[in-house]
């Protein structure tokens, strides 16, 4: 354990830690963030009335909407000047969603890492390959800074390069890998294909995260790549990956709780559900200086459970995500909603446009294709004319979503209309 | 001097082809020219018909995607060379040809040559007076 006396402190220790580090930050966030000190008055609570962690409850949720309607800067909760790094998602009508955080937040991140690396088995002397992206993605720069607090050595590649990641693999001696769990599997098959035996050399863990996965891949991976495959989530609003994490009893992820206030809600009601049911997962921040977050709706669906875990750890544990409460879809690890398609053929002058995402999941790596309607807008009676629109449509795609599109152009009720409202989405993909 | 064109967008999945033409059969509209330019995921098919303002309405009210645009009929010398020398006069204007097709006219010794170009004003009064046919829509739609 990177961090034993906290990952494994007793529960009624760590509910009083949490409980006044609560107390600060609704006590910063009222001050600070006119958003929050409006969404207080407004529910009739000061932060002077959390007693208890269940008091809690009281408290105003945050969606994502909020973090559009104020951006950039607007929740942050300290002057820029004390803001030494942001990070960004793509957004859903161009604008993207930002995240700060000052050297504080950078270091307890970094903290939160090692404790997941160090779960993986990590520690001096590893040799850890990011394969996350590198960039406005909290992936890259969010491992690459908890395995250097763990003391480990980080290979920063990136994502992408196959061929190098294989290299450098074997010739540094990777003993750990971090990537999303579908491009650990094109590593394995690539590996395969060229006679490259990964599974009797040192890599002995992979860090998978930033997608949905499922057990049959870990059994996947842990025999393609001879490694133990563990799961983290994590969120940019939230912070970045580090947010839980699964150890070595693969029993679900531990959530950095002196960090962090999981709960689960009903997603219609909003009303807290208990242990062990499934609903939509919220997380308040009880650390963060920059970047606070009180009762963020994630639109995860999980359970949690409090039955502690053989490691020792004490840490409340979430399940695998088990679906969304809105239409986000991961693809190659990055969030697409189907609204921010429909945001680009608004804008290339469709005022109904109808499109479909086609997902699929060609050898172990994702196909987005996007089907769009051809209307008289769109239409021109010259080929060039309309390759210049499906090269246009993927051009937008990428630089807004990041990741690339196969566009299809179909004709006209091509795509299935069911009650009036278009299906956005068919996922072909077999976790 | 214009002829107006008809253009559908077409998958490339099979049927698309029978069920226009037979909607166009049954409605009572004759196929005058027609030709198909394709990518390997759709196509553009463009035709000449006798009524085109009904096969407008008739294609769009089963859901095709259909436009209508402005091309030139001209006739072509049906001779070594005949078509050369349109398309030198029209080369020497600047005029740009975005796509062609041809078709055999019943009536005479000429060739017809559906022409698409940019500035089609421009193209028929050049073509005009360099003594070149061409023909009016109700001419081509009679065909």
């Amino acid at each position: 354990m990177f961090n034993p006396e906290i990952e494994s402190m007793p529960r009624e220790q760590l509910q009083q830690l949490q409980l006044e580090r609560l107390k600060k930050t609704a006590q910063r966030v009222y001050e600070n963030v006119p958003f929050y000190k409006e969404k207080f008055k407004e529910k009739g609570i000061e932060p002077g009335d959390i007693k208890s962690l269940d008091d809690l409850q009281k408290l105003p949720f945050t969606v994502k909407q909020d973090l559009r309607d104020n951006y950039p800067f607007g929740l942050f909760a300290v002057p820029m000047s004390d803001v030494v790094r942001v990070h960004a998602s793509s957004g859903t009508t161009g604008k993207p969603t930002v995240v700060g955080y000052t050297q504080n937040d950078i270091d307890g991140w970094a903290e939160l890492i090692a404790r997941c690396v160090a779960m993986a088995g990590g520690g001096k002397g590893d040799v850890v390959q990011v394969a996350y992206g590198y960039g406005l993605f909290t992936g890259g720069l969010g491992l690459h800074y908890g395995a250097e607090r763990l003391g480990a050595t980080v290979i920063p590649i990136s994502g992408g390069n196959t061929k190098r990641q294989l290299m450098l693999m074997q010739d540094f001696g990777t003993t750990i890998l971090c990537c999303t769990p579908s491009y650990a599997l094109f590593l394995a098959e690539e590996a395969r294909d060229n006679g490259i035996d990964l599974i009797n050399g040192p890599l002995k863990a992979g860090i998978f995260g930033a997608e949905p996965w499922s057990e049959n891949m870990r059994k996947e991976l842990e025999k393609g790549l001879g490694i133990k495959a563990l799961n983290i989530y994590g969120l940019s609003e939230i912070i970045g990956p580090g947010v839980s994490m699964e150890c070595e009893c693969c029993c679900g992820m531990h959530i950095m709780e002196d960090f962090f206030i999981p709960e689960i809600i009903d997603p219609e009601t909003g009303e807290v559900l208990p242990y062990g049911a499934k609903g939509e997962l919220v997380f308040t921040t009880i650390t963060k200086e920059a970047f606070p977050l009180i009762r963020y709706r994630t639109r995860d669906i999980s359970t949690l459970t409090e039955e502690q875990c053989e490691c020792g750890r004490t840490f409340v544990r979430m399940d695998r995500v088990m679906g969304r409460t809105d239409d986000m879809l991961i693809i190659r690890g990055v969030n697409v909603f189907p609204s921010q398609i429909e945001s680009i053929l608004l804008a290339i002058g469709d005022t109904e446009p109808h499109y479909l995402l086609v997902v699929d999941r060609q050898g172990n790596l994702d196909n987005l294709e996007v089907w769009v309607e051809v209307s008289e807008k769109m239409f021109s009676d010259e080929i060039r004319k309309l390759e210049e629109l499906e090269k246009k449509l993927r051009h937008e795609i990428a630089s807004i979503l990041g990741i690339s599109a196969k566009i299809k152009l179909v004709e006209p009720k091509t795509i299935p209309r069911s009650e009036g409202k278009a299906k956005r989405v068919v996922d072909k993909r077999e976790l | 001097m214009k002829v107006q064109q008809i253009s559908v967008f077409l998958e490339n999945k099979s049927g698309r082809l029978a069920t226009l033409t037979d909607v166009l059969g049954k409605a009572g509209i004759n196929i005058r020219a027609l030709s198909i330019a394709d990518t390997s995921d759709f196509g553009i098919l463009r035709l000449i018909v006798s009524q085109p303002q009904e096969a407008l309405r008739v294609l769009k009210d089963i859901g095709f995607t259909v436009s209508m645009t402005d091309v030139i009929a001209v006739e072509v010398q049906d001779k070594p060379g005949g078509l050369a020398a349109v398309l030198k006069v029209l080369n020497s204007a600047g005029i740009n040809i975005e796509y062609l097709y041809a078709f055999l006219e019943k009536s005479s010794n000429d060739a017809l040559v559906v022409f698409r170009v940019e500035q089609v004003e421009e193209a028929i009064d050049l073509l005009t007076k360099n003594n070149i046919n061409i023909l009016k829509g109700e001419e081509v739609y009679k065909l």
